[in-house]
């Protein structure tokens, strides 16, 4: 089932929290949206899944609409499925009976073998017995998972599934889920505040700012190509630097003249912010151009330098970890990049 | 092409919908705040009102006595029951002696000994014929002095030992979660374990002993029993005396009003601490390694003194109790059981109506919050009213209610309407309980009914289990335990409750709480005992949930 929402607008409390938010997700992808605390992803989620009514846009399944001003088609006549931030487990059921408990569509005889089925799947098959104060946090993920697929939805939401977990566990779960999810072709729609998380999972990836979408775009894109600043600056690593437009379309920066694709054009002369990310700058042993260490962390394969130019400007570089500098020395760098971002310089007044 | 689905008015709530949906939650949550406004109304319109000639003999000749009598006794059980209630909860909590596990929880027995219950034993015991008097006679020759048990003391004497379970149950949760660390940040700073517990852990856990502290001053405020067995004149018997002495509801009322205010102050206390007991939280719970073990000495003291309140407050009494049941002139007979079922059916009665009340009221907090707390709070501070300010408080209403239904009747109907007197049903006595017990029943209610939290809903609708299903597959499993726990309480109470039932009931109802009441006020302390013993086993099934529940801290 594909998914649309077309200018979608919600208020709560008299405050309007979603603005024409438009989004599509084709039958089998996997959506995520991301964004900074109160961007509101937690109520497109929740008028995707009809507890929330919007106040302008609509909302569309298959063609159907489900929600727009004045109408909403209620959660138990939408045949989704939802994983809960905190799993949303019945206390007093064990783990069969809590995925055996929206199965209410399928004859008697077949929910057993539809809940053990499920159950399986997730890998739960041999805590069927237990309640779920019995089981850890990531089992109890799995149960909320397993009990929300075993109606067969036709879309899944996910409310921040893994946020209760470790980091550790929430990588191995995620992959997991993705794993599934692919293997029954199911529609699914995440909300994460991890944006690691989002690019394991997603096909598409949606940033939030303020109730809007910043960019609704393929997770490649979103970090080569942002549509803006916010995007930009919250996806990934990267610190911007000033710049100029060359007349050959380039990007002439303290640390040399830039090459790569641009992301938009400008005309020449024109002052520009640019976005470099770590893995822009690489370590040259021969280069001219040296830069001052004045930060480092460790992060095994590599090190992130920040690094001070002379112009008093910092920029951060992923070196691999056997070169290990001392704060206060200093490290040869050249520029290195396919892709450029460019973003016209905010005028200062 | 876009088909619209076809959509009832439920499954699009809309905005009108919603707000029905909160203006009926809100209108559930004024009604159930009603009767205590009523009653309070009641009371205070009395105190307005002109007085009449019973008011003037009650101020000339009852009102200083009584004044006097209840400050004195109020002072004295809070203080007496404050102090022995730390100790007794301080001794069990951080000190290891001989006998502490056993002591930490049957230290809590007396709860299920009712006042008036230990109060007429111990005057049985104690009074010239009672058998300690002649037995000491015996020995001692007949000119051996004891201090009469029948005076201010004694009264103090037993309700202490009655009431001190309250401080002693808050007080020992709060010395707990200190553990030994109070006393060990005091020796790191170089103070004695005495001063430690002076200085360092007695301030702790001071706004918990305060909370018990006023609860005990409320329950002594609204004590009946015991001090009418004792003769002791307070507030409450003058209530009971001018309404059925001197047949002035008027009066009973005004000095109900007075009552009222002694009862408010404690209540405004009580809710200024209870709101810094919070901010005071010290959260995580003391590491429990160790114990302060006391010298031999002072072990043996310990050991001792529990063993004495535990004896005094309810070992000797019950004993007593069994003795007079089973020995000649005692009333367990075919009557004993009309008073059984008579006492079964009104606290069947009086329980389901109070857990039913406090299920709509979680559910109405629950589904409205904002106003709809401030008037749960409002509604559940019924329990703070003594039960003879709501005897009449209640009654009074209930007059004028079936006096102008009648007035209408007979104008409607002509001089062959029927006669109603809702007074002479249970309609007053469920009334009043409600309004009493409600707290007690709404705490256990609303705790269970916050676990099932707004995503447990919502994944049942997603799930396509709504509306009724939702109610008896998710709400009911997870509200049962709550909802039985305060059955069980509020049937308990009731079941013990003396003046409500007394002075409201109708014509010829006896219930054993009645019926000790009548027996004691004629000295048959042998034929009170069988109704008091039903009472005392009756009121252990609390004691022993709540003894289960802190022994599994330990």
């Amino acid at each position: 089932m594909w998914i649309e929402l077309r200018g979608v607008s919600h208020e709560y409390g008299g405050r309007r929290n979603l603005v024409d938010v438009s989004l599509r997700l084709e039958k089998g992808d996997i959506g995520c949206l991301v964004g900074p605390s109160g961007a509101g992803k937690t109520s497109v989620l929740r008028c995707v899944a009809g507890f929330e009514d919007v106040c302008g846009g609509e909302i569309l399944a298959n063609d159907r609409v489900l929600s727009r001003p004045g109408l909403t088609v209620a959660p138990e006549h939408r045949q989704f499925g939802m994983v809960f931030q905190d799993y949303a487990l019945l206390p007093h059921l064990n783990v069969l009976d809590n995925v055996r408990f929206g199965l209410h569509a399928l004859a008697r005889s077949a929910r057993r073998s539809r809940a053990l089925e499920v159950i399986e799947m997730v890998g739960l098959g041999d805590v069927l017995q237990s309640y779920p104060r019995e089981l850890s946090g990531g089992q109890q993920q799995r149960v909320a998972l397993a009990r929300a697929l075993a109606p067969r939805p036709r879309l899944l939401l996910l409310d921040e599934p893994f946020s209760n977990l470790d980091v550790e566990l929430r990588q191995h779960l995620s992959a997991e889920v993705r794993e599934i999810l692919k293997h029954l072709g199911i529609t699914a729609l995440m909300v994460t505040h991890d944006q690691a998380e989002a690019f394991a999972v997603a096909d598409r990836v949606g940033v939030l700012r303020d109730g809007r979408i910043e960019q609704w775009d393929a997770p490649y894109n979103l970090y080569h190509s942002p549509a803006s600043r916010f995007v930009a600056e919250f996806i990934g690593q990267g610190v911007f630097v000033a710049g100029q437009m060359t007349e050959l379309g380039r990007v002439r920066l303290e640390l040399g003249e830039m090459d790569g694709e641009l992301n938009r054009e400008f005309p020449a002369g024109t002052d520009v912010d640019v976005l470099l990310r770590p893995d822009d700058i690489v370590h040259d042993h021969d280069s001219t151009l040296r830069a001052e260490v004045c930060g480092k962390s460790f992060r095994g394969s590599d090190i992130l330098y920040s690094l001070c130019l002379p112009s008093g400007d910092h920029v951060l570089a992923a070196v691999p970890s056997h070169h290990n500098l001392q704060v206060g020395e200093h490290i040869g760098i050249r520029l290195q990049a396919e892709h450029v971002v460019v973003f016209p310089r905010p005028r200062e007044d | 092409m876009r088909i619209e689905q076809t959509v009832s008015a439920r499954d699009a709530p809309g905005l009108r919908h919603t707000t029905h949906h909160r203006v009926f939650w809100l209108l559930v949550a004024i009604l159930i705040a009603t009767p205590v406004s009523i009653v309070l109304l009641q009371i205070g319109s009395a105190a307005l009102a002109p007085r009449s000639d019973a008011w003037a003999h009650l101020a000339e000749f009852v009102l200083p006595r009584v004044i006097g009598n209840t400050v004195w006794l109020v002072i004295g059980v809070t203080l007496s029951a404050a102090a022995l209630g730390t100790v007794l909860a301080w001794l069990t909590a951080v000190c290891e002696f001989p006998g502490r596990r056993f002591l930490a929880w049957a230290l809590l027995l007396p709860l299920a000994i009712p006042g008036y219950v230990l109060a007429f034993v111990l005057v049985g015991m104690l009074e010239y014929s009672g058998p300690v008097q002649t037995l000491g006679r015996e020995i001692f020759g007949p000119d051996l002095a004891i201090p009469a048990i029948r005076s201010r003391g004694g009264v103090i004497l037993v309700l202490t030992l009655c009431l001190y379970p309250y401080v002693y149950l808050i007080a020992r949760n709060a010395f707990q979660t200190q553990g030994m660390r109070a006393l060990e940040i005091g020796q790191s700073m170089g103070l004695s374990i005495r001063s430690g517990f002076f200085r360092i852990a007695l301030p702790l856990a001071r706004p918990w002993i305060a909370g018990g502290a006023l609860l005990v001053a409320m329950e002594t405020l609204a004590d009946f029993g015991t001090v009418s067995v004792f003769n002791y004149d307070t507030f409450t018997t003058a209530i009971y005396q001018a309404w059925f002495g001197l047949f002035s509801l008027e009066s009973a009322m005004q000095l109900a009003s007075i009552l009222v205010l002694f009862v408010f102050v404690i209540v405004v206390l009580e809710q200024r601490l209870r709101a810094r007991a919070d901010f005071a939280a010290t959260g995580s719970q003391g590491t429990g390694l160790g114990r302060l073990r006391l010298g031999r000495k002072s072990a043996f003291a310990a050991t001792g003194f529990g063993f004495l309140v535990l004896a005094l407050g309810f070992v000797i009494p019950f004993c007593q109790l069994i003795v007079w049941t089973f020995g000649s002139g005692s009333e367990f007979d075919a009557r004993f059981f009309g008073y059984v079922w008579q006492t079964l059916v009104v606290a069947s009665l009086g329980a389901l109506l109070t857990t039913v009340v406090a299920v709509c009221l979680a559910y109405a907090v629950r589904n409205r919050g904002g106003p709809a707390r401030w008037l749960a709070r409002w509604a559940t501070l019924g329990y703070a009213l003594p039960g003879t300010v709501l005897a009449v408080g209640v009654f009074a209403p209930i007059v004028t209610l079936n006096n102008t239904v009648q007035e209408l009747l007979v104008r409607a109907i002509g001089p062959g309407a029927p006669q109603i007197l809702l007074q002479s049903t249970l309609v007053a006595m469920l009334l009043a309980y409600l309004i009493r017990f409600l707290a007690v029943a709404h705490s256990p209610v609303e705790s269970n009914l916050l676990r099932i939290t707004r995503s447990l809903d919502e994944n049942s609708r997603i799930l396509g289990v709504s509306g009724w299903q939702m109610l008896r597959r998710v709400h009911l499993p997870i509200l049962r335990g709550g909802v039985l726990a305060a059955f069980t309480l509020t049937f308990v109470d009731i079941m013990k409750e003396m003046p409500i039932t007394l002075m409201t009931r109708p014509f010829g109802w006896e219930t054993l709480a009645v019926r000790v009441f009548e027996m004691t006020s004629e000295g048959e302390w042998a034929r009170a005992s069988a109704p008091a013993v039903a009472i005392v086993l009756v009121g252990l099934i609390p004691v022993i949930t709540l003894t289960r529940g802190s022994s599994r801290v330990d």
